[in-house]
């Protein structure tokens, strides 16, 4: 047993070069083959890494796809996220545990199955979904998880669950999914269907750098992934250090609920990332490129890497691109392993250093210090489309679309309470009505837009505008009808949240949890008018002292839905009586007291003694 | 490299170095920035948010944002200051900080944070009370990391100072904590003299050594000679120290 381990270890150490920064790949390698990574596996990495125990447990407890644990050989992660609760995953979950005889977050005892539940996979257009190892299931209903799990236990091979298979690029051999793109709109500048092949990288090559860099930042275009960071000046920035080495990185990490636009691009438009990235290689003079890959997307490996194989025998990658002297350059594909944080730039550098995904101390920032100390552009999936398509077009071309401050198009991941989920190309501007309106949503009263740390709004707010000015996004737009409850929208957040900082500084990792502590007071109806001031000052707080994005954003939905909808919130919270706190439940103090005691109260208890009596 | 920047914290003019943190040039200033996860010896890392101050009206933690000319800098604000107490009792109200009876009382920096920042009863938060088993494994230190704050500066002592990885973060969120290198304490190279487990080190009293409980007499434990952050204010009680 110990040699099988330690041959195991010493395989997958081999298979990266014993690379210390490839840890991330080697502890997936081991959890993937061993089920699990315990003390005594961290402890030989350790030695073969020359790193120690503890700084392998780091990780180990860091990335959700790692487990101390054994896990089951079939591992059935289900969707939790609020799309997918509304579309009944409870149920489906239901299904599954009584079919498998195990309950959520366990593992049966001949190590066959284990079942949890996982949050947003991306596919929140075809609610609910799991995760089945690699392979996506979508929608679910109680009836077809039941055959699900009878088929795994006759024949644990996941992939065969696949019988009918998506549109586009999922149905062809190396993707082999049942996922569908649900393109709704297509627009000029991503999804139209006559993107001339390789030429934006052609026009790129005939423009110096300095040109190319000119074009984008002249085209007015923004981080796609939601921050809105001019992308022309972060590349300029990158350009302007001095530097042996220069990085290009590609955040395909998609965690954002509701979210699910870049795996389409991954799935439709593989090319015209790579191209993208080639061109910002090109203008800041990169000779690597990695793509970070979320976990959760692992089915478009095979596929993305066939795409790079391709492009190197044509010349697009590698040495001498296009017979440009001197232009090498190549990218890799790095896996996450299930962390949302990751999303975050500076945390998803310190990923691909083979690091817990924290986000670094800036400054200095990524495009001074970024991938091992080297300046490094981190870019979303759709930002380097976008470029790709600017040096094809040209600025003024991409700049007359939208609005003065968010140019271009943007894709619109939309999904819940609506009858075409799917995904939207339109300009940036657009009414969030005009949006209900093409998405078929009948009776739309409660619409995130911009992911868990986005904005809620209500229908006296529909007539304002999707960009950056006004209700900005990294492209999710969640659509929730009259029957939902706010607050238990809210909770969902504040729980996300919560499972997802990475806990480096104080604000996020506890201040999210009062947070959440005081919303589910307020739906347990014992909130007062003074707890609406305690969520707002405490938001406040978190907002403005935590460290990173994430803390900086997660109390919004609970202030947009306070301001928003304050008549939920009043007929939640009660006047105090003299002197009584509104808020307090003797019952639920009592509790603990009783079971320290073993005995009922004398006052508060109608029998008063202790149990065994 | 070491041009001098001049700016302002509170309005009051400081001088620093270029390189430095406001931090660094707050301390030479006698302005005292509260803070826990920092300390001197090692590097900053900017994560319990206690040193938060706005620069130009933006939030930044002193202790990790470089010194530069004519910035303008908050630190005695009310808002500032209600940021800190929030921030302080999310540490006690986290963990189990049961002063009366804990060894660290009275050097203790959350207690002595506690104090200086106006906060005499940590209620406004509820109370998470965590169960996290004590490691006793050691002859001669005990971790309770039911009262870590997870500043991580034994982390930082061990690997910048002692050369060694005994303690590391592990898990993530609410649940991150500090955990060491191998199955229990016992199991480590941990070293008595290490710096890492040095008194001043742990600013809690997560890290107890054995043997030795509540040594100082009440009322010349060191907090109860001047509040937390006087050695600073006063270059005179630094010498004394």
């Amino acid at each position: 047993m110990k040699r099988d381990l330690e041959s195991v270890v010493s395989q997958a150490c081999r298979k990266f070069d014993n690379d210390g920064v490839r840890i991330i790949d080697i502890l997936r390698e081991v959890q993937n083959r061993l089920g699990c990574i315990n003390g005594e596996t961290m402890e030989l990495l350790a030695e073969k890494l020359s790193s120690s125990r503890i700084e392998i447990e780091g990780l180990v407890s860091f990335y959700s796809f790692f487990s101390e644990d054994p896990k089951g050989k079939v591992i059935i992660r289900l969707c939790d996220d609020i799309i997918d609760r509304f579309a009944g995953i409870d149920q489906v979950a239901k299904v599954f545990s009584e079919e498998l005889g195990i309950g959520i977050g366990e593992t049966s005892s001949d190590r066959s199955f284990s079942l949890e539940y996982t949050p947003c996979i991306g596919m929140s257009d075809q609610a609910p979904a799991a995760l089945i190892n690699g392979v996506v299931v979508t929608k679910l209903t109680p009836g077809s998880a039941g055959t699900i799990a009878r088929s795994l236990k006759r024949n644990p091979d996941p992939s065969r669950l696949v019988k009918k298979k998506g549109d586009g690029n999922n149905a062809g051999r190396l993707i082999n999914a049942m996922v569908k793109n649900n393109i709704r709109k297509k627009g000029e500048v991503l999804l139209s269907d006559r993107i001339p092949a390789g030429a934006g990288l052609e026009s790129a090559l005939k423009k110096t750098p300095d040109q190319v860099i000119r074009e984008v930042i002249d085209s007015g275009l923004r981080g796609c992934g939601g921050a809105g960071f001019p992308t022309g000046r972060k590349w300029d920035l990158a350009r302007r250090t001095t530097a042996a080495r220069r990085f290009v990185i590609c955040n395909a990490d998609e965690g954002e609920p509701g979210t699910f636009k870049d795996r389409v691009l991954l799935t439709e438009r593989a090319d015209l990332i790579f191209e993208g990235m080639t061109i910002a290689a090109y203008a800041i003079k990169s000779k690597s490129g990695i793509l970070y890959l979320r976990a959760e997307y692992e089915y478009l490996r095979p596929f993305l890497e066939n795409v790079l194989k391709k492009r190197r025998k044509a010349g697009l990658l590698g040495k001498r691109i296009l017979g440009k002297r001197g232009f090498d350059f190549d990218i890799r594909i790095q896996s996450g392993a299930g962390a949302y944080i990751c999303g975050e730039e500076s945390a998803l550098i310190s990923s691909c250093e083979g690091l817990r995904g924290e986000p670094k101390t800036r400054p200095p920032f990524p495009v001074e210090k970024g991938l091992l100390g080297h300046p490094t552009i981190v870019n979303n999936v759709e930002t380097f489309c976008c470029a790709a398509r600017i040096i094809d077009r040209g600025a003024q071309w991409f700049a007359a679309i939208g609005t003065d401050e968010s140019n271009g198009t943007k894709l619109l991941s939309v999904s819940g309470d609506c009858k075409r989920p799917g995904l939207y190309e339109v300009p940036f501007g657009i009414k969030a009505a005009k949006l209900l309106d093409m998405a078929g949503a009948e009776d739309p009263a409660i619409v995130q837009i911009g992911g868990a740390g986005g904005e809620m709004i209500g229908r006296n707010s529909f007539d304002r505008k999707i960009c950056f000015e006004d209700l900005s996004t990294g492209g999710s737009v969640m659509i929730f009808s009259s029957h939902r409850n706010v607050l238990k929208i809210v909770d969902y957040f504040l729980e996300f949240f919560i499972h997802e900082s990475c806990g480096y500084c104080t604000p996020c990792s506890v201040g999210n949890v009062f947070l959440r502590e005081r919303i589910q007071k307020i739906m347990d109806g014992y909130a007062e008018e003074a707890d609406i001031d305690y969520l707002k000052d405490l938001s406040k707080t978190i907002m403005m002292t935590s460290r990173c994005g994430l803390g900086n954003t997660s109390p919004k939905p609970v202030l947009s839905s306070i301001d928003q909808f304050p008549v939920v919130y009043a007929s939640l919270t009660r006047e105090s009586k003299q002197g009584l706190q509104a808020g307090f439940d003797i019952q639920k103090a009592l509790a603990e007291s009783r079971r320290i005691a073993k005995r009922t109260s004398m006052i508060y208890d109608p029998v008063y003694g202790s149990e065994n009596e | 490299m070491n041009k001098t920047v001049i700016f302002k914290i509170d309005g009051v003019e400081v001088r620093g170095k270029t390189g430095q943190t406001i931090m660094d040039a707050a301390d030479e200033a006698h302005i005292y920035i509260p803070r826990l996860c920092d300390v001197e010896g090692l590097e900053p890392q900017g994560s319990c948010r206690v040193c938060i101050v706005k620069v130009n009206g933006r939030p930044a933690a002193a202790c990790t944002q470089p010194a530069a000319d004519g910035i303008e800098v908050e630190n005695g604000t009310l808002e500032i200051l209600n940021c800190r107490r929030d921030i302080i009792r999310m540490l006690f109200h986290e963990g189990n900080h049961l002063c009366p009876i804990c060894e660290a009382s009275g050097r203790c920096e959350l207690q002595a944070m506690g104090y200086r920042l106006g906060i005499l009863q940590p209620a406004k938060y509820p109370y998470l009370q965590p169960v996290r088993p004590i490691d006793a494994s050691h002859p001669d230190i005990l971790l309770d990391t039911n009262r870590c704050i997870r500043c991580g500066r034994c982390i930082r002592a061990s690997k910048y100072i002692d050369g060694k990885n005994v303690f590391g973060y592990v898990g993530r969120g609410i649940h991150k904590r500090v955990g060491v290198n191998g199955k229990d304490f016992a199991h480590t190279d941990v070293h008595p003299d290490d710096k890492a487990i040095a008194l001043e080190t742990c600013p809690v009293g997560c890290i107890i050594r054995k043997g030795l409980g509540f040594f100082t007499p009440v009322g010349q434990r060191e907090y109860d000679r001047a509040p937390i952050g006087s050695d600073i204010e006063n270059p005179e009680l630094r010498r004394e120290k």
